[in-house]
């Protein structure tokens, strides 16, 4: 249980059965009046945002979130199966759920899989995978028109932009937070 | 950090508030005012309801120098000030320090209306020692310094910028949410502003208006949206103050907050305390302003977390 004093930006707090995470906290008050606690709440399951002030009366009762590390199994009509490697447990997440991350699921990849109460919400990878090329253009050298990037598909069916001297069969590395290329993995 | 001990940041604004001290000090000084000091650390604090004085074993610490003040009125010294900290527990965010210097100034024989001319005397003399002319510029705002500044009513002010009555906004406990949210954003924006004549149940140390009952003769001035300053026309009742200390003990009970002995010398002085006026200016926000700072930890040099 919280009070509203222990109100802070980052502070995960359960409302009406589900989580919610402080994106923006401001502590306010008249000098001779009440305290007040003017936040930016994040919902985690949906994403909706919404802005609440509370007072020093309100109580809160704290999220129950665990990250658990789970490894990816596989991908079935827009559903994706996630194993706790230690229970054997098994979870399904809907593609929305899964967002950007499934660019990146290779397989057997272990995530981390953040649960409120049992529902799952969210995988978080690694920041860093490697991957291979699957598709590319060969690097047509003098070929200055097509600028200093070209596209290319890894192994996972994602495109990315990388450099032109990257050819098929060839291992990359990608920064999976923002997507990109990072470099040439050798060997 | 091992790299911030010279704190090259906070020079101009350490200067600043040097100056700020000068000038205010020469200000009172000009005026025959009497510079005094009173105990920090208080056994009796005045119960308010919505403001938690810091324990010090049995005593506590300051939330304001009221009460000692007001006992020197009462033994015949009729203007005086000070520049002291203040304590508050609980209180801290981008214009709230648990710790924070206010200063706090007197005057038997006047009423609030007096206090509104020195504020308007005092802050134009300050930003002018400072170099700043007439004129602040506040975060890209240009505020006006030159008297005489805006004057609005407490009831006026809801119905300008919420759209609501003071009944209402009372009846349905709303009054500092609306206040914060909806009505300090819109006050002192291009010149200062006294915002006056609050609720009689707001103003727990302030006489009440001889032909209103209902409202408190209490003043808050505002500039860019900041409280700078709460004044009253104090209260000389020592029957009605021990009736609104006793009502604000019980409601600090329910609520379970500390509280302390009622302050009996004080309530014993109070019958010999001239009618007065005082108020209490935060050095710390005023400083803001001057500054063009947005937060009061760019005012100070260390803040409670910095040490």
């Amino acid at each position: 249980m919280y009070t509203a004093s222990d109100l802070r930006k980052g502070l995960r707090i359960k409302i009406d059965n589900d989580p919610y995470i402080i994106t923006e906290f401001n502590f306010v008050k008249p000098g001779k009046g009440q305290a007040l606690y003017r936040c930016k709440l994040k919902n985690m399951v949906n994403g909706n945002q919404f802005e609440r002030t509370f007072r020093s009366v309100d109580n809160f009762e704290t999220a129950d979130l665990q990250e658990k590390k789970m490894q990816y199994l596989y991908q079935e009509e827009g559903k994706y199966c996630f194993m706790d490697n230690q229970s054997y447990e098994q979870v399904f997440l809907a593609e929305e759920q899964v967002g950007d991350a499934k660019n990146f699921l290779l397989d057997n990849i272990e995530v981390e899989i953040l649960f409120f109460e049992d529902r799952p919400l969210g995988i978080s990878l690694p920041n860093f995978i490697d991957v291979t090329v699957i598709k590319a253009d060969p690097w047509a050298k003098g070929d200055s028109v097509s600028g200093n990037t070209k596209p290319v598909t890894v192994q996972t069916g994602y495109q990315v932009q990388v450099p032109p001297f990257i050819e098929e069969g060839e291992k990359i590395r990608i920064d999976t937070r923002s997507g990109e290329y990072l470099t040439r993995v050798k060997g | 950090m091992d790299d911030d001990w010279r704190l090259p940041c906070k020079a101009d604004v350490l200067r600043l508030r040097a100056a700020m001290n000068r000038a205010i000090r020469r200000f009172f000084l000009d005026r025959d005012f009497l510079e005094i000091e009173t105990p920090i650390r208080i056994p009796a604090p005045a119960p308010e309801s919505h403001i938690e004085p810091v324990t010090s074993g049995e005593w506590c610490l300051q939330t304001s120098p009221e009460l000692c003040m007001k006992r020197l009125l009462a033994a015949g010294y009729p203007k005086i000030f000070q520049i002291c900290k203040c304590f508050r527990a609980g209180e801290r965010g981008a214009h709230h320090l648990p710790e924070f210097t206010m200063v706090e100034w007197y005057r038997a024989g006047t009423d609030y209306l007096t206090l509104m001319d020195d504020c308007e005397i005092l802050i134009a003399r300050i930003a002018e020692e400072l170099g700043l002319g007439d004129t602040a510029y506040w975060h890209g705002r240009r505020i006006c310094l030159t008297p005489p500044w805006e004057r609005i009513t407490v009831r006026e002010a809801f119905a300008r910028y919420a759209g609501l009555s003071l009944e209402e906004v009372l009846m349905r406990d709303r009054f500092d949410e609306i206040m914060v949210c909806a009505i300090e954003p819109h006050l002192g924006m291009e010149r200062p502003v006294f915002l006056y004549e609050y609720p009689a149940t707001l103003g727990a140390l302030a006489r009440v208006k001889a032909e209103n009952q209902e409202v408190a003769e209490r003043f808050e001035l505002y500039i860019a949206g900041l409280e700078l300053a709460n004044a009253f026309s104090e209260l000389t009742d020592p029957v009605e103050q021990r009736r609104r200390f006793e009502e604000a003990s019980r409601n600090l009970r329910l609520k379970k907050c500390p509280t302390y002995p009622l302050p009996e010398r004080f309530l014993a002085s109070l019958s010999r305390m001239p009618p007065s006026a005082g108020i209490a200016l935060g050095m710390d926000r005023l400083a803001m302003i001057l500054a063009d700072q947005i937060t009061i930890d760019a005012v100070v040099a260390f803040t409670p977390e910095s040490l």
